[in-house]
């Protein structure tokens, strides 16, 4: 089984992670960038952030033969710091480079005109960068976000089978799918959606355009819901290509509207003898793969 | 399941490919029997705006936009050549290498040291190569130990340096002009003793990349083709 994350926050996580991941079977993923938990305090935070999701982590996810790509934006939450906001500025030289897929994540938090001035010129820049976008719906008044969300991208220069609507739920799925968005779902241990409301879903909306993610990153999150939910729909008798078709080829295809994805892993070439050591030697334990321990 | 199917890179650190030893004109005829047709007519339509606008333009020269889209347009495995005849069409100077560098991907960053011994004469791109002796990305690493270091390193970073590629993996073939440089290096030979005894001590192998650079060291190895002319001990490779 094959599966591709569309929203994981790697930075977070640790190698024990990659390396799980790629046991259950996941292949590629997508990093949205997003906010710390801690506050940025200026453009130059945001920076060392982007060039981390264009470096290392791309780097970290190959030790495991993950092909990693990202999304770069000034999230939600941040939009409305005005010591954040000149990171607007900088974000177009970031959107020309390879493996960016996409601007995200924006969208909604708190809907105050700071988010709808971000919201709408960074879909203007994900027209003018011939990137689709990843908008995140806000977790408070839902619906009304989702709304208001699909008011600004019916005024955008984005057309709505570019845009990736994401954290849907039974309440906002309907509106969403009218819109003809692409649809994202989170399913998490506790908020946002769990693996059996998502196959309800499924199996009432269908399968077209659909995308699910873990979202996961550094709260209470498990980076392994994509494998389960795969679980769980073939438990539930749908097919094998059906989940294929949710958890790879509507990924792919979302994506894929950049023409940046490199779904091929090339390992470095550092490593190409087989000395994939990294935490010391072949022999150490560290299994196929590692990364250079942080005191080298 | 429980192995990560990774394509390997076979770039190997000598021959006609490699973007920081072959000379241009071979990475450029190299490419061409390597890229198809589309790739190809990019390259070279990005080649001609480069030599025709070199220099630094507004927010984002078009050459620097060449640059960050050549993964896409030329592939992976071709892209680091790709980019490195961009600079060099661009006449990219220490300066240029400079800012590219640190606004660019770590394939970008790779792609900049690969190209230093063939744009900067003098020791000028330096902190570049400091930059990247800093990361633990094993490919930044590979690229750094090129040509250029071996020629503007001075004696304690060259010897971090190798040590260095012995921590994290990289392949001492990656690192320039060696068997020169270890030659002779006393220092060299006891930090390499210190750290195989640490790896003997905690129960670990002693790569034989570290013998190899062990053996190195002794004065009286190497061979008729380096260029060193019978120096003998250390003092000539602390000027
Ligand atoms: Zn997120």
């Amino acid at each position: 089984m094959r599966l591709f994350d569309p929203h994981i926050h790697m930075t977070s996580r640790t190698t024990d992670d990659y390396a799980a991941l790629h046991a259950a079977g996941v292949r590629a993923v997508v990093e949205p960038s997003f906010w710390l938990g801690q506050p940025r305090t200026s453009p130059a935070s945001f920076l060392d952030y982007f060039d981390s999701l264009l470096g290392w982590e791309p780097f970290r996810a190959a030790q495991y033969g993950i092909a990693h790509h990202c999304a770069l934006a000034l999230n939600p939450k941040e939009a409305n710091d005005p010591r954040c906001v000149p990171v607007l500025d900088e974000l177009p030289r970031y959107l020309l480079k390879d493996r960016v897929v996409a601007v995200g994540e924006v969208g909604y938090d708190s809907m105050t005109p700071a988010e709808d001035t971000a919201l709408a010129a960074q879909l203007q820049l994900a027209a003018e960068h011939a990137l689709p976008a990843l908008v995140h719906t806000p977790h408070r008044d839902k619906l009304a976000g989702v709304r208001r969300t699909l008011d600004v991208v019916r005024e955008s220069a984005l057309p709505p089978d570019r845009v990736l609507l994401d954290h849907l739920n039974e309440t906002t799925v309907k509106e969403a799918k009218d819109s003809g968005c692409w649809l994202g779902f989170s399913v998490y241990p506790d908020t946002k959606m769990d693996e059996a409301r998502m196959v309800a879903i499924l199996r009432e909306y269908g399968l077209a355009q659909v995308l699910v993610n873990s979202a996961a990153d550094w709260g209470r999150s498990d980076p392994l819901k994509t494998r389960k939910v795969a679980d769980l729909m073939l438990a539930e008798g749908f097919t094998e290509d059906d989940a294929d078709r949710v958890l790879w080829r509507n990924p792919v295809a979302f994506y894929g509207l950049s023409g940046r994805l490199e779904l091929e892993v090339t390992a470095t070439e550092a490593t190409h003898e087989g000395n994939s050591v990294l935490r010391g030697a072949p022999g150490d334990g560290a299994g196929p793969a590692g990364i250079p321990a942080g005191e080298v | 399941m429980t192995h990560p199917h990774v394509t390997q890179d076979t770039d190997t650190p000598t021959g006609r490919t490699d973007p920081a030893v072959a000379s241009l004109d071979d990475l450029h005829a190299h490419l061409r029997t390597q890229l198809g047709a589309t790739a190809r007519a990019w390259l070279g339509q990005a080649l001609d705006e480069a030599a025709a606008h070199p220099g630094i333009h507004g927010p984002v020269s078009v050459w620097e936009l060449r640059l960050a889209e050549a993964g896409r347009r030329c592939g992976s495995a071709h892209a680091d050549a790709a980019r490195v005849l961009i600079l060099h069409a661009a006449r990219a100077d220490a300066g240029a290498l400079a800012r590219v560098y640190f606004q660019g991907t770590a394939a970008e960053r790779r792609a900049v040291l690969r190209a230093l011994p063939h744009l900067v004469p003098g020791p000028d791109a330096l902190p570049l190569v400091q930059d990247a002796l800093r990361t633990n990305d094993t490919r930044l690493l590979a690229a750094a130990v090129g040509p250029y270091a071996a020629r503007h390193l001075d004696p304690h970073q060259w010897r971090h340096a190798v040590l260095k590629c012995l921590f994290t993996g990289v392949p001492v073939d990656h690192v320039a002009d060696l068997a020169r440089r270890a030659r002779g290096d006393g220092e060299l030979a006891r930090m390499l003793g210190d750290h195989a005894a640490e790896r003997i001590a905690a129960g670990r192998p002693v790569p034989a990349d570290l013998h190899r650079v062990l053996t190195l060291t002794d004065p009286t190895a190497g061979s008729p083709a380096d260029t060193g002319t019978g120096t003998s001990g250390s003092d000539g490779k602390e000027s």
